[in-house]
């Protein structure tokens, strides 16, 4: 039984991205009776290959697949170097939280507003370098895609940070770090060294996902990306959203190319992680101590610092514009602020947030009931008393994660195919569903540690006492996880409010949520609007956090031994 | 599931049976135990580290690992318990730990083990009352377990233990992680409840001195420095004659 419930769980979640990529791949082929492809044929492929532009797309995604993770994996792994068990540490352990909690959407869009020609950067240099106009620079939507890289770094810095310091104790960073100190090795080249390996082979599988969104976006690529071409991924959503509905077979063509693409990001990192662990090797041999890093030790800071400040100072600047009134270019602060924004803007977007809510706690209730079924099997395969740490085997860990591997964009359009044949119509129980398999694994991820670290002797000590499982589940292990519990609901909820292509997709315009709304801002460069709406974004996960940090604290108040957990 | 009132075979007598028992790990005989333990009577089981012990004590619990295969039985009054859910034992367990559920109060967590055969909010309180009383805590009813001390954490793992009216308790190193003075009044305490119950009980611990304490026979099981298969070496005796024996666990029968 046991066995059964550790296969079917991840087998759940995987089946929408097989399903999916079954629904391109045929179309992609020429097959989609439903559109009069009756027979296969290569054409959608020759059709793909003759759009203009092709190739600057796809190497505008494979670029910033693969600069995007290393960034921002080279960015987390400096600032540990330099700042491990330092008070910069414990800040950036603090300031994470309300970092993770802000949308992709809504960072990308405080970074537009920062550094835009007319952005918050161009004010504080006006009055220096004398500019009375915002200067004539193609910054947002640079061909090269810089900007929509940095966008992209700025949010998956923190979420990599946030996982190596869940890896770090297993990496025994403080005694590694003692004995290379002890044999001379300055600090960065010491953690480098001895611990960084240890904690980079446990956050590899967020590093890859990061490196498969990164190839795959749309929602930061419609915001700061370049247009002429746009990367990939955002043209296959036009041509998927085009009225000519024959594109469809284009764009599932298409669709195979981003898995392609992605597949390359992927090969291309994995052959890097060997070059970087060859020259680990050689430079951990050649016996030199890098004793000197302080200077170096400043300049490690600088990239989690700068993605940390662009969330911040984002988000701050898209509040000023949604409350400033008219505001012209050198004015560093508007001279007049108002709430007319908000009233307009809370009048439009009450329905959204609704629906926001609604799919983000049904899709992460439901996660954390399947995740918490499945780590429950997986425990009984195992037993209590064995000494051996309980862990969901690789395989199964692949499946759960593989909506995270796989580019959202080649399996959503398949599943938006796989619907519409299935004759179901948008709703919130199907949009939440197909949530659940992006929500799942991010949920999984969050307590799959916790949940094992709870003593199993709790439990021995409850079914000695003649509590069956039911009572040694909901009396004994829920409440002891609780804190555990609802930050990965938390997390989960996080992630469902942030999803953009599958809500557009699958919603198909008949359930805006405000992510969806907030996107489709972007093109109309409305800042108020487009301040405020990026805010109530924000909103929502914020408040998920919030509440998952203060309800422990309530429900446990007078409870010392419940603190550290 | 009673053997009590079947003709065939010895009818057993009250107390706690390990009949034959053997546990093996990938076919290599860990440890071999027969004995009976008279009720009121505890068996110690000592050994070195990783010689079994706890692998003996979650066999008789119902935990044990599937990586192992034992083989033999645990008759408990009468009651075969081998193929029992742990739940369905009634056996009372104490850890090195205390283990109180951080998410309960010391009371919370006696009423979790009182059986809910006693009903109504105040007779069920009343009776963890009196079981705080007799392990000398009146009064600490409503107690965040995180601020009791290593010792009133002990004594109150025992009342939630007995509480359950456990028929035979098992203890595993029950009293290593408290100092000197605490360990003494610990175990005086623990083994008068047993007297006192007239239960059976097996303590699995290294400290000679604990089987001293718990006066009754003592089981050494031990197993060769590194290198193969030992046959355990089983035997009994007055706790005081057996200072020295876990020294003696280090040479391998063939």
């Amino acid at each position: 039984m046991p066995t059964l419930v550790t296969w079917f769980v991840p087998a759940l979640l995987a089946l929408p991205v097989g399903v999916g990529l079954a629904g391109v791949v045929l179309p992609a082929f020429g097959y989609l009776p439903a559109l009069g492809g009756e027979t296969f044929s290569l054409d959608p492929f020759r059709q793909l290959l003759a759009v203009p532009g092709l190739a600057a797309s796809a190497l505008l995604s494979l670029a910033s697949g693969l600069l995007t993770t290393a960034v921002s994996t080279i960015g987390v792994a400096l600032f540990l170097a330099a700042f491990h068990g330092t008070a910069g540490d414990r800040l950036a352990r603090r300031l994470l939280a309300p970092l993770l909690a802000v949308p992709h959407a809504a960072a990308a869009f405080g970074l537009a507003f920062l550094i835009a020609p007319s952005g918050l950067i161009f004010r504080l240099l006006a009055e220096p370098f004398g500019l009375t106009r915002p200067p004539d620079l193609l910054i947002i939507g640079d061909p090269l895609g810089l900007a929509m890289m940095a966008g992209l770094v700025a949010k998956e810095m923190p979420f990599l940070l946030l996982v190596a310091f869940a890896a770090l104790p297993q990496a025994d960073p403080v005694r590694r770090s003692r004995l290379a100190a002890s044999l001379g090795y300055g600090r960065m080249a010491g953690f480098l060294l001895t611990v960084w390996p240890g904690v980079y082979r446990q956050i590899r599988l967020p590093v890859l996902a990061v490196a498969a969104y990164a190839s795959g976006v749309v929602d930061v690529a419609l915001i700061l990306g370049p247009s002429l071409p746009a990367p990939l991924a955002v043209r296959l959503v036009a041509w998927m959203n085009d009225p000519d509905l024959s594109l469809r077979f284009m764009a599932s063509a298409g669709a195979l190319l981003q898995l392609a693409i992605t597949g390359a990001v992927l090969l291309l990192w994995l052959i890097g992680e060997r070059l970087v662990g060859l020259l680990r090797r050689r430079v951990a041999a050649s016996g030199r101590r890098h004793g000197r890093d302080g200077t170096w030790r400043i300049a490690a800071g600088i990239p989690v610092a700068l993605a940390g400040g662009a969330v911040f100072f984002g988000l701050a600047w898209l509040f000023v514009w949604s409350i400033a009134g008219f505001w012209a270019f050198p004015a560093i602060l508007p001279p007049s602020v108002g709430l007319a924004t908000w009233s307009r803007t809370l009048e439009s977007a009450g329905g959204p947030l609704a629906t926001t809510f609604l799919v983000a706690i049904l899709s992460a209730g439901v996660a954390l009931v399947l995740v918490v079924i499945l780590l429950e099997a997986r425990r009984r395969q195992f037993r209590a008393s064995a000494g051996r740490a309980v862990r969901l085997t690789p395989a199964m860990a692949g499946l759960i994660y593989l909506p995270l591997i796989v580019p959202q964009i080649a399996f959503v359009f398949g599943l938006q195919v796989a619907v519409l044949s299935l004759g179901l119509t948008p709703s919130i129980p199907l949009l939440a569903a197909v949530h659940l398999v992006f929500v799942a694994p991010y949920v999984a991820l969050a307590l799959a540690d916790p949940w094992y670290a709870v003593d199993p002797r709790y439990e021995q000590v409850a079914a000695s006492l003649g509590h069956g499982a039911l009572a040694r589940l909901f009396r004994v292990r829920l409440p002891m996880a609780t804190a555990a519990v609802l930050t990965a609901m938390a997390i989960g909820f996080a992630t469902s409010v942030g999803q953009y292509l599958p809500t557009l997709l699958i919603g198909a315009g008949r359930l805006p949520t405000i992510t969806t709304e907030a996107v489709a801002l972007a093109s109309g460069g409305n800042r108020r609007i487009i301040g405020a709406y990026a805010l109530l974004q924000t909103l929502l996960p914020f408040l998920a956090f919030t509440l998952s940090a203060t309800l422990p604290r309530l429900l446990l108040r007078g409870r010392g031994g419940m603190r550290r957990a | 599931m009673t053997n009590q009132n079947t003709a065939d075979g010895p009818q057993p007598a009250d107390g706690l049976i390990l009949r034959d028992v053997a546990i093996r790990l990938d076919g290599r005989r860990l440890l071999a135990l027969d004995r009976r333990i008279a009720p009121g009577e505890t068996l110690t089981v000592m050994g070195p580290s990783g010689s079994g012990k706890s692998t003996l004590f979650a066999f008789v619990a119902g935990f044990l690992d599937p990586a192992f295969s034992a083989t033999g039985s645990v008759v408990l009054d009468g009651h075969e318990l081998t193929h029992l859910a742990p739940r369905q034992r009634r056996l009372g367990l104490l850890f090195q730990d205390a283990l109180l559920f951080p998410h309960m109060s010391v009371g919370e967590n006696l009423l979790f083990a009182l059986a809910p055969t006693l009903r109504g909010r105040r007779a069920r309180r009343q009776a963890a009352e009196r079981m705080l009383a007799k392990v000398g805590l009146e009064g600490m009813f409503d107690r965040d377990p995180a601020t009791l001390s290593g010792g009133q954490a002990a004594r109150v793992a025992l009342a939630r233990t007995l509480l359950a009216e456990p028929r035979a308790l098992l203890l595993d190193e029950p009293f290593s992680r408290l100092d000197q003075t605490l360990r003494i009044a610990t175990r005086k305490l623990v083994f008068a409840r047993i007297r006192e119950r007239g239960i059976p009980a097996i303590l699995v611990t290294h400290d000679p001195a604990d089987a001293e304490a718990a006066g009754g026979p003592v089981v050494v099981i031990g197993e060769a420095g590194g290198d193969g298969p030992a046959d355990p070496r089983v035997r009994t005796g007055e706790a005081g004659a057996e200072g020295t024996a876990g020294e003696a666990g280090g040479e391998a029968a063939p």
